[in-house]
């Protein structure tokens, strides 16, 4: 469009932007700020506020009073270390169960016919219709001690006592691979979806073996569609709440888990919120690429 | 060449019994006369039965399913707008800004978004209730609708925008016939995204909710923390009864939709 934007076209823009801007980046600039206050017996709990009646001085005071100490007990306190590790340990891992479970799902239905493919996707994608926390609590009901699980368990004389299960960082990786599960097949069906068929009839006529064709055909040329999987995955995992609250155990608590306990329980602001930036800052290169390849492929279309 | 293998067929199988054998387990005990899990009472509504007189349950789902209209509509109207933004209005100043806000809610970890929301609450001290929760999740869904919407903009042919506004359509005419119909299933199916985000979200509620405004999630949150409830049971198999029905119905309609309009496309 050459003319000159209207009002209305430039509506459509500054709306949804206003928006963002209020409600999403400023946010982080509060989160960013509190976190270099200290906690205060008042309300709001945390010290300094900003006092626009004492002028200029009101400012400098402010400012002054700002410091890193938040940020410095993060970084020494073995507790929240320990919990950034745990996080990052478990996201990884959880990733990578969800592709090798995953691939060979997104692989499979992508052998059927069309009409089938379509059937089986949204098949896939239900359960994330479903609350989340719906299907945390099914694996409550399955993993319990005298549950469903255990009781197969037994019968089938695979295990003579019962396992525990919940509380246990088991309990953890099956939450998260189940809930995340959709999330992982769908790019990679999309990106194997629109894979060349013809290159691998021609490695197939050149003698290539079927295994070796995977290795050296289609998983590179599914490439893209593994690392958005993956960081569609490991991103939200990193700061997961529910799942490590509802079926892990108190020992090491996640991340996500800690910034709750420092906010709800100890009611401490300006850690829950260092722990906030310092995730966001362990995540801001992940997130990055995931925002660069998510533009590419909506432009592509 | 298409050769289905049994490897296939296997992944495929083994895949959706994992997904679903867990839900079918929940409703299967929701039915369950005992309230031990471990035993097998006979089958039995009576869990169904106990929710009708359980006033705070009901409040809450009550809460729930206002809070997803309010926020899927604000989220809807406000992620359509930002995907026109994108994909037809150039370079506007301040793109990339844009671009980058509309796709780290998607990843964000919930705990980060929350604790935002609540901080900017605090700091503009409003009473935190039913409309802050509305305003977070109309945040964190709106995203969701832009990607939808605008994946279908994309995919469409602009002659057919270009071809109108040619024939003297003004901007807003071509936008309200020619593609606002075309887009509207997305817009649709991103409604029904937003709402569903909006029902199932405890973590940002949790942050951004204030006296009076206990949403269904938060409900059952705080009643299986401490282990399995039959009535939780009961409650979870309707939920999931509902979103059930309303995604077969919708994705049937799309179907339908589908159909009609792909004869009409080029190519």
């Amino acid at each position: 469009m050459t003319s000159k934007p209207s009002f209305a076209e430039k509506l459509v823009v500054r709306i949804p932007y206003a928006w963002l801007l209020v409600f999403f980046l400023v946010p982080f600039l509060i989160v960013l700020r509190i976190s270099l206050s200290q906690p205060a017996l008042a309300q709001p709990p945390y010290a300094p506020l900003f006092n626009l009646l004492a002028g200029w001085h009101g400012v400098t005071a402010f400012f002054g009073a700002l410091s890193l100490d938040n940020y410095a007990l993060i970084g020494t306190d073995p507790l929240y270390l320990l919990s950034f590790v745990k996080s990052v340990e478990i996201a990884a891992f959880s990733t990578l169960f969800l592709l090798v479970i995953g691939y060979p799902i997104a692989y499979g239905i992508t052998r059927m016919p069309r009409r089938v493919q379509v059937v089986l996707m949204t098949l896939v994608m239900l359960p994330f219709w479903t609350a989340f926390l719906i299907r945390i609590y099914a694996w409550m009901n399955i993993l319990q001690h005298d549950g469903p699980l255990n009781r197969l368990l037994m019968a089938l004389h695979i295990v003579s006592t019962p396992p525990v299960w919940l509380s246990t960082d088991t309990a953890i990786y099956i939450g998260i691979v189940y809930s995340y599960l959709p999330f992982m097949v769908l790019p990679l069906y999309a990106t194997l979806e629109k894979l060349d068929e013809s290159l691998l009839e021609a490695a197939a006529d050149l003698g290539c073996p079927r295994t070796k064709i995977f290795w050296e055909v289609t998983l590179p040329l599914s490439a893209p569609g593994v690392l958005a999987g993956a960081l569609l995955c490991f991103i939200p995992a990193v700061g997961e709440f529910v799942i490590p609250d509802l079926l892990g155990g108190s020992q090491a608590p996640m991340i996500g888990q800690t910034i709750w306990t420092e906010f709800f329980g100890n009611k401490d602001w300006p850690a829950a919120a260092a722990i906030a930036i310092a995730l966001i800052g362990l995540l801001v290169t992940p997130i990055v690429i995931f925002q660069h390849q998510a533009m590419r492929a909506a432009e592509r279309g | 060449m298409r050769k289905v293998s049994p490897f296939n067929l296997a992944s495929i199988g083994l895949g959706l019994a994992f997904l679903y054998l867990p839900i079918a387990i929940l409703v299967i005990y929701s039915f369950n006369a005992s309230r031990l899990v471990a035993v097998w009472g006979g089958w039995s509504t009576r869990w169904y039965g106990e929710l009708i007189n359980d006033a705070a349950l009901l409040d809450s789902a009550f809460i729930s399913i206002r809070l997803a209209l309010v926020s899927a509509t604000a989220a809807t109207i406000l992620g359509t707008l930002a995907a026109v933004a994108l994909v037809r209005s150039g370079r506007f100043r301040g793109r990339l800004l844009f671009a980058s806000m509309i796709y780290a809610p998607l990843v964000m970890p919930e705990v980060i978004t929350g604790l935002s929301m609540l901080l900017l609450f605090v700091a503009i001290t409003i009473d935190r209730g039913f409309w802050t929760v509305a305003i977070a999740h109309t945040t964190m869904a709106m995203c969701f609708v832009t990607v939808i919407v605008q994946a279908r903009l994309v995919d469409f042919d602009m002659y057919l925008e270009e071809a109108a506004m040619d024939l003297g359509a003004s901007p807003f005419d071509t936008f309200r016939a020619v593609t606002l119909p075309l887009i509207l299933p997305a817009i649709a199916a991103g409604w029904m995204l937003a709402f569903a985000l909006s029902l199932d979200d405890l973590v940002i509620a949790s942050f951004t909710t204030g006296p009076g405004a206990t949403t269904l999630p938060i409900r059952i949150y705080s009643e299986v923390r401490l282990g399995v409830k039959p009535e939780m049971n009961a409650v979870c198999s309707i939920m999931i009864g509902v979103v059930g029905v309303a995604v077969i119905a919708a994705s049937l309609l799309a179907k339908l939709n589908v159909a009609r309009a792909a004869p009409a496309r080029p190519k």
